[in-house]
């Protein structure tokens, strides 16, 4: 076997990801505050004001990274949590664990900014359309998720029932995505789309993509902080956790 | 850039309401999550060290037992 060849199953043990996730935070923290600050000088400076909204618009660059995030983190949590009860590895469903109250955060920064962005230009903070409620069935899932893990002692078997629930719940995954368009939504279609390109003014496109990238660097760095915590309590009773705080 | 002023700026053409508080609650809890983050990971290691110390004690004073 070739020497230059990467053992990536080490790192699979909490004991060896330990020092590796610790190592990576300042990385992550450096590249949100560059992605950060590129994204509010061009969504605040560059971009024009919009045509219909005006300077309301301005929203977006909040609303929309902060809704990928809270679907995205949800796959990747969904994920971690489906390896960790298909391969019964641990670091598999810390790191299910670690990404829940992150993407419960996005989840409700998102709902948050639509609401404050309906008022002006819907004439209401809520309504019970498609995207909504998906996206706030989608809150309360992080939080049923973080609620059953918590109420079960045995880690072991909270982690099987959080991954089960978690699995379950990517169903409303697609369901968010493709609300604006399988019902009549108050909701405005995507703006930015994988087969129709974007609908959006170039500059105001960048600026979103580069708070997009910013709220992504971010939920690594917290993720895998948390990440650091939940080892350091789960594996507490272990020799290296011992020796690791001398 | 549009914006004449500092005041126009803030004013947000009228929006400032809702751009700002949608601003400010992600700001404020994007610094708050890496904080309670930080004190849980500080609250272990604190935790372990206890621990740690409790045990040197105790096996301590076997060995003066023993030494008796």
């Amino acid at each position: 076997m070739s020497s230059r060849l990467i053992n990536w199953f080490r790192y699979a043990s909490p004991q060896s990801f330990y020092p590796l996730a610790g190592r990576m935070i300042p990385w992550f923290w450096g590249l949100t505050a560059i992605f950060l600050i590129a994204g509010l000088w061009i969504g605040f400076f560059v971009a024009p004001t919009d045509a219909q909204q005006g300077e309301g618009y301005r929203i977006i660059f909040v609303h929309v990274p902060a809704s990928w995030m809270s679907m995205f983190i949800y796959l990747v949590m969904a994920f971690w949590a489906g390896l960790g009860l298909a391969l019964n590895t641990r670091l598999s469903a810390m790191m299910a664990q670690a990404l829940a109250p992150t993407g419960a955060l996005m989840a409700f920064l998102s709902l948050w900014t639509g609401a404050l962005w309906g008022k002006p230009m819907w004439g209401t903070y809520w309504v019970w359309d498609a995207r909504l409620t998906s996206e706030l069935i989608l809150f309360f899932l992080y939080i049923g998720f973080i609620a059953l893990q918590a109420a079960i002692d045995d880690p072991r078997r909270a982690d099987k029932a959080g991954a089960i629930l978690a699995l379950v719940g990517v169903v409303n995954i697609p369901i968010i995505y493709f609300s604006v368009q399988w019902w009549n939504t108050l909701h405005q279609g995507a703006s930015v789309s994988i087969t129709k390109g974007s609908s959006m003014a170039e500059t105001m496109l960048w600026g979103m993509l580069l708070m997009a990238l910013a709220f992504w660097m971010y939920s690594i760095a917290v993720a895998l902080m948390r990440v650091r915590a939940i080892i350091l309590e789960r594996e507490r009773h272990s020799e290296w956790v011992k020796h690791a705080v001398e | 850039m549009q914006w004449n002023s500092v005041g126009e700026f803030f004013a947000m053409g009228g929006y400032a309401v809702y751009v700002w508080g949608s601003f400010a609650v992600c700001l404020v809890a994007m610094v708050l999550e890496p904080l309670l983050v930080c004190r849980r990971q500080r609250r272990i290691l604190a935790s372990l060290r206890r621990e740690r110390l409790a045990e040197a004690l105790e096996t301590g004073s076997d060995e003066i037992q023993e030494n008796r």
